[in-house]
Order: structure tokens, then sequence, then C-alpha cells
């Protein structure tokens, strides 16, 4: 990795236009609190070819145990950040990232991060449910057997935690060893958020965790979000955007592989900084 | 009209036709088939009505010569007369076609051959009578005739009435001291086979030992005298083993019979040479029913007899399974992994496209090619080394540097491991990237997500693979020739001796059965039932394989259903 980063170095950089994070997060901030930071992005760009630049020069801090959503139009680039926080992009072929992402003060993408335990802190649930197709409680226990953990009484107890912070506890309790695929699409983003949690990481992302369910579906998974904040510092991305005025607490608007502008929720919606993110808000396009 | 014609075939109804016609000729290929396989070869077990008649085509000198036939029709057909003619039975050329009649008239070893065609209109005097006796033996095929007496030990003991009919004393003598005779000649068949073949393996084994310790310069005195002494041992039980042997002889050789054959021939027949007697003609539909089991029964658990044209196909059977069985067990784990390495660890680029269409054209390299191949490299190369490393003592008898069971598996799984590995490939492509992603999001490695989730999901995909792979191992005849399948074997390639599989046996093989009894047999009228009935076992015994994978295939899919991709 660190060797085709220095190939790309020399590559003169495309204009890019700063965030200040201090300030945002000064902004931010309501009077009574300083806001712990969780991730810090700094000048992240990533390649997805020689060509293909998809993020340009992103800076941004993730508060710790708010909400924070990307959002902005198809194709912009808010999952691919979103991935490069659990590695995720690693299995993409060809795939250069340079800057820092910082996790508790380390880079993760430095070469001495052992990815899975990365991903281990760094949960991550995608737009489609995709539970394995095991039972119920497997599914869930799933994580921690990959840590090797294999007692009983662990797994009984971890496996009715998670499926009750998920919200799902009470309508699966009977049928835990039955197949997760027979699962309503709703239940099965909720099991694969009760999977994610079981291995109680310290970040959740979420990919348009909702896009995929029918309204229903989607409110619960948003009630989810406003409990699991307590305990999580969360990042989702949705097309939808009176879902992230619902539930987070940041907002980032991201234009053509640009960090727009971010801020707190409110301002956002309320008044942007930006004319680009008020045209997008007040769908002029997008 | 033209119009209609463009409208009618825009309405795609001969396309419909075209493939709904194709495939029904496969259908009715594959029933007529089974059909033919079933109903040729089924057909061999019924026990026959036996006919009397008497025969007397012209010949040369005008005379009138009549014969008698006993025997059991088996086919007819139209003939022109003057191929009858040039055969040397001058018949009326004014008639343009006879019919003739194939009959098997047995009694080999009185006439020369069991079969023979005779024009139907020259028999006369046709009868079924209730007496007549089948008599299938070991040795000569079929015996058709009457009794007339049984004796022991050269003094007749039961003897036919000619004048009642209804006398079946004789018989009934007979028949019971038949029953007599096969129960000691199963168990001289056990001693032979069993006791006394576990003593040589013994004795052999011993010897073996003692090679084995002169090469290592460890033939101490000591050792040499055990050894000495293990072989007295065997040496006495074989002696034990042996006068029991001369006494069940005796007594198996004991009684005798007396038939008379068509043309008042008469043959004396020692009941040991029996293996089954029955008189057809009298026989209701019940008792036909239950010869016909029992011949059945016979031909799917018995040894092969008389060049393979008598008896059962046991081990054929036994060996077919076994070599498919252990092809398996080796193809899986290796296609498997072929295709795991190719499809989730190889950087995908021009190598592994060159890979893979080599390994594609693999599939197409005709099979005799693997069987040179596997003669060449596994039993001379491989095999011979594995002689010298690990069993010089039998040297310079080979053991495994000899075609083999063990390198005929290896050679089949090396033919059949393609398949393996594109239906591997096509599964682990099947399985949607979310649900690699979901395991890889949970901390889990490239491999234990392969291990846990990818894998167990892409099993259906490898069990069809497997079955391909079984489908075609197992009607492969032309490589195993070369590698290890024999006409006859004299045992099966697991028995109760240490260490139970003999891997470096040969074995038999349904479809070079096949091939022997249909081709290489000395008498060929008596072999082809059995070429159909072997041909259909070989069918089922290839579809019972492929159902039992395919079962395992479904419950597995039904397992891990994939997700709604």
């Amino acid at each position: 990795m660190n060797e085709r980063n220095n190939k790309l170095e020399v590559e003169e950089k495309p204009a890019m236009r700063k965030i200040d994070v201090s300030s945002v997060l000064r902004q931010a901030s309501t009077p009574e609190d300083e806001m712990a930071s969780c991730l810090e992005v700094e000048n992240l760009n990533l390649f997805y070819s020689r060509t293909k630049q998809a993020l340009i020069d992103i800076s941004l801090t993730i508060p710790k145990q708010c909400v924070t959503a990307f959002i902005g139009p198809s194709g912009c680039g808010k999952s691919s950040l979103l991935r490069c926080f659990n590695r995720m992009n690693d299995l993409v072929d060809d795939c250069v990232i340079e800057g820092k992402i910082i996790l508790d003060g380390l880079d993760i993408y430095e070469k001495s991060i052992d990815v899975a335990d990365l991903r281990r802190r760094v949960g991550m649930v995608f737009q489609k449910p995709n539970p394995f197709p095991k039972s119920i409680y497997e599914n869930v226990a799933y994580g921690l057997r990959i840590q090797g953990i294999n007692s009983k009484r662990v797994l009984d107890e971890v496996v009715e935690r998670s499926l009750r912070s998920a919200a799902l506890w009470d309508e699966v309790k009977d049928r835990l060893h039955d197949s997760a695929l027979g699962m309503s699409g709703g239940q099965q983003q909720r099991l694969v958020i009760a999977r994610t949690i079981a291995v109680e990481p310290e970040v959740l992302l979420l990919d348009e965790p909702a896009s995929a369910l029918d309204p229903i579906s989607t409110l619960k998974i948003e009630e989810l979000i406003n409990d699991l904040k307590e305990d999580y510092t969360i990042v989702i991305v949705t097309h939808n955007m009176q879902q992230a005025a619902r539930v987070s607490d940041f907002t980032a608007f991201m234009y053509m592989g640009n960090m727009v502008e971010f801020n707190t929720t409110d301002t956002i919606f309320t008044n942007p900084a930006e004319k680009q993110t008020e045209d997008y808000i007040t769908g002029r396009y997008g | 009209m033209n119009l209609n014609l463009k409208k009618w075939y825009s309405t795609g109804t001969p396309w419909i036709w075209l493939t709904a016609g194709a495939v029904a000729i496969s259908i009715v290929m594959v029933l007529g088939l089974l059909v033919l396989l079933t109903v040729r070869g089924m057909n061999h077990f019924w026990p026959k009505d036996v006919m009397q008649a008497h025969y007397a085509p012209p010949n040369a000198q005008q005379e009138i010569t009549i014969t008698q036939v006993i025997g059991e029709f088996v086919e007819s057909e139209n003939i022109i007369a003057q191929q009858i003619i040039s055969s040397g039975i001058p018949v009326d050329e004014s008639q343009p076609e006879y019919r003739r009649e194939l009959l098997k008239l047995g009694n080999r070893d009185l006439t020369g051959a069991d079969f023979s065609w005779v024009l139907t209109d020259f028999i006369s005097d046709v009868e079924y009578p209730a007496n007549l006796v089948v008599l299938e033996r070991r040795e000569w095929g079929n015996f058709y005739g009457y009794l007339q007496s049984v004796s022991e030990a050269g003094t007749v003991v039961a003897e036919v009435n000619i004048d009642e009919v209804q006398d079946d004393s004789a018989w009934d003598e007979f028949t019971a001291r038949l029953e007599r005779a096969l129960a000691l000649h199963d168990e001289i068949y056990k001693i032979e086979n069993q006791d006394i073949g576990e003593i040589n393996y013994r004795v052999e084994r011993l010897r073996l030992q003692q090679r084995r310790l002169e090469l290592d310069g460890r033939a101490t005195a000591d050792a040499l005298a055990d050894i000495a002494a293990q072989r007295q041992d065997l040496e006495t039980e074989y002696e034990v083993l042996q006068v029991s042997l001369i006494d069940l002889y005796e007594q198996v050789n004991r009684d005798t019979a007396t038939f008379i054959a068509a043309n008042a021939q008469e043959k004396v027949i020692e009941l040991a040479d029996v293996v089954r007697a029955y008189r057809p003609n009298q026989m209701g539909l019940g008792a036909k029913l239950l010869g016909y089991g029992a011949k059945l029964g016979e031909f799917l658990t018995d040894e092969p007899r008389e060049a393979n044209t008598e008896g059962g196909i046991f081990p054929a059977i036994f060996g077919t399974v076994m070599m498919v069985m252990l092809m398996s067990v080796f193809v899986t784990p290796f296609g498997v992994i072929a295709a795991v390495y190719l499809r989730e660890y190889a950087r995908q680029g021009f190598v592994t496209r060159a890979i893979r269409i080599a390994v594609n054209n693999l599939a197409g390299v005709p099979s005799i090619v693997y069987g040179v191949f596997g003669l060449g490299f596994f039993i001379y190369i491989l095999g011979g080394q594995i002689d010298q490393l690990f069993y010089p003592e039998a040297l310079p008898a080979p053991t495994f540097g000899t075609p083999g069971l063990l390198w005929a598996s290896i050679t089949l799984a090396l033919l059949t491991v393609p398949v393996v590995i594109v239906a591997t490939e096509e599964g682990l492509a099947r399985i949607p990237r979310s649900v690699r992603e979901g395991s890889l999001a949970l901390g889990a490695t490239k491999f234990e997500t392969l291990w846990r989730v990818v894998l167990p999901m892409a099993s259906p995909a490898m069990m069809t693979g497997l079955i391909l792979a079984v489908a075609r191992a197992a009607g492969e005849v032309a490589p195993l020739m070369l590698v290890g399948v024999v006409k006859l074997a004299p045992s099966l390639p697991v028995d109760g001796n240490y260490p139970y599989l003999h891997l470096e046996q040969k074995f038999m093989h349904l479809g070079f059965h096949i091939y022997d009894v249909g081709f290489q047999s000395p008498n060929i009228e008596a072999a082809r039932p059995l070429v159909f009935a072997t041909a259909l076992l070989l069918v089922i015994v290839i579809a019972l394989l492929n159902l039992s994978a395919v079962a395992l295939r479904n419950h597995l899919r039904e397992k891990y259903k994939s997700l709604d991709v």
C-alpha cells in the first residue's frame, strides 16, 4: 500500500476545498460540552484507478457517540468514504488510498494495523440485509465464534443482549434456531445490526441501512439508531434527507468526491453555508 | 398466405415445436435404451419352457434323418433360401424365404455347441414333456434331459419308472440329495476361499516379514525361529483344513444321477457339478417367479462362472462402486482446493485465464490418454518408488507398481477433476459479495470467511461437480483396462484380512465386464443376454450413485439456500 501511495504522490492533486474541522466542531459543540472526537480523517484521497478519483482531499472529524450522516447525490463518494473507515475498500482491486484516518490516535492505514481487528472495532451494516445462511442464533454468534469464543453461556448471553439491543428479541426468541433467511427484510436488517453489535464495536457504519426496506421497517431502524447512539458512534450514509434530518446530530454534504459542508444537522438543514448544499437540500438538483 | 406464415413464425410456435421435439427425441431415446436393456437382459432369468421336437432337414443325400432336439426357444428370424442352400441344406428354392429358430440345446459336453438354428418348416412333433429337467452346471453350461436314476457311490438308490408318468419319487430323491451337495459345496467354498485364503495370506506375510528382516540385516536366529514357529502353526492349521476338505470332497462326490439327453444319449452327472435343477414345463407362474427371483439374485450376488458367461457379477458391481467412491474421495478435495485457489486467492489475470482454459481442455482429452498416463506415471514411476521404499521385501513381485484399485481411482480422479474445478468455481462466483463483506465486516479474515460462510454456501455446486464426475467416471472403461481392471479378480478388494481394504488389488468392473462378456467370450450366444443385463445394471448403479449425490446436494441446497440475488 505504501509503495503505491508513493507512486501516486508525485501526481498533481486536483483542486480541493479545505474544511476547517476544528471550526466545525467548535460550531457544533453545544455550550456545555467539549465533544470528544472518534474518527479523524485527514486529507483523504481515494482512487479507484489512476484516472478515477472518488474522494478528493477529505478532512473531517466524527464526534463520539453521535450520529453523523453523509448525504449527497448518487456517486458523490459517501459510501466510498464510509468504507474507508473499516478498510472495506481493501477488497477492491487497484484501489489506492492516501491520507490518514485516525481511530483512537492510530492511523488505521498503518502497516501494523490488523485489519480483522479493525473491522471488529468498526462494524458495518450494508444496504441490503446480508444474513448468513445459518440460524438466527448462529448469525449473531458468528463474530464471537470468529474470535474463538465458543462457551455456550457467553454466547447465549451475548445473543440475547444483542438481539434485545436491536429490538428483535421479542420477535425471534422462540425461533432462534430457525434459518435467518426465513425472516422479513426489516427483521433481517435488524439481525445484521444485532450481529454487528454482538462483537461490541466502537463505531457502527450504516450504509443506507433502510433503503431496501418498507416504511415501517425503516421507522424501526431509525428508532434503533436513536437507541444505539447512547453506546456507539454511528456514521450513516443515506439518500433520504428526511432520514438524515430525523436521526443524525451532524450532517456532511458531499458532492463529486468533495466534502462540501459539514456541520450540525440543524445548521445544514436550516442555514447551510454553501450554496450547493442549499440547492441540494431544497431539491434543486441531486 | 405468406403473411400468415410469417405471423405464425413470429408467434414462436415453430420454436416451441422445435425445442419440444428435441426434448421428446431425447426422452424417447433414453427410454428406448432402457426398455431394450430391460427386456433383453431381464428375460434371460425367466425359466422358459423347454420343448422337445423332431427335426428333419433335407440333406444332400436326399435321405431323411430325424434327430431329436430338446431345448429352449431363444429367437426366430426370416432367412432367404439361397443362404440356407449355401450353408449346405438343399431346401426348395421356389420358396424364397424360410423361418428359422435359434434353440438353446445345452449339453455342450455331448454335442459341442449349445446353440443351434433350426428351420421351422422341418420341425415336427413339438411337445413340452412335464418331466424334462434343466440342470445348471458349474461347467459345460446347461443340461437338458430326463432323469433316469440316482446313485449313491455307484449303487442305484432311486429309479424313474418309465411307465408311470406321475412318479416323482426319483425326482424328490434327486432334489434332496442335490440340496445336500449344494450345502457341502458351500462349506468347501468357505474353506477354500476364506479359511485357506486367510492362511495363505498369513503365510505370505510371514514370508515378507522374513525377507524384510533379512534385507534390514535383523534376521537373528531368534526372529527366524519365531517366524518358523508361526509358519509351523499355520501349516498345522492348513493340514487340518486339508483333511476336512478331502472328507468334504468325498462326501460331495458321493452322489451321481443318470440322465437321458436328446437322441437317447445317456449321461452320468455328478451332483457336485449341479448348481440348480428344475422342471420348467410343470412349473406354475408362482414357481417360475420364484425361479426368476433366485436366478436374478444369483446374478446380483454371486461370482461369475465359465469365463463370465454364467453365474453372477457381484465382484464387478462391488468393484465399480468401490472405485467410484474412492475416486470421489480423491477428486472432491483436490478439485475444490484447486478451485478455491483459482477463484479466491489467485490474482485474476492472464495466467489464471490460461490455467482455466487448460483445465477446461483437460476435460476433453481422450480418456485412454489418461489411462496411458496413469500407467506410465502413477503405476510405473510412483508405484515403483513406493514398492522400493515400503515393500522391498516383496520385490521383484510388485505391490503398488502394478495396476490396481488405487491407481484406477486416482487416474479417474485426474480425469474428472476439471469437472469439479469448473463446477466449484462457478459456485464460488455465485456467492453474493454482500455475504462475504458481511463476514469480513465482523472481523473475520478471508480464510475464516471462506471456511465458515463461502464454502458451505458453495457446497451444492461442489456436489454438482461431483455428480458430473461420478457420471463420467462410472461409465469409463478404456483407461481402466490399463490401470487396474481385470476380467476375473480372484478376490474382492475388501475382505477380512488386515488391512481389510486392499488398494493394490486388481478389481472387476461392470463396464469392462460388458466388453469382456460381449466381445471376448467364446460362447457369444450364451453371453449376449448377460451383456444386456450387465449394461442395465451398470445404468442402474450409475443412476443410484448419482441419485444419492443429488439427494445430498438438495439437502445442502435447502440448508444453504442462497439469498435472493
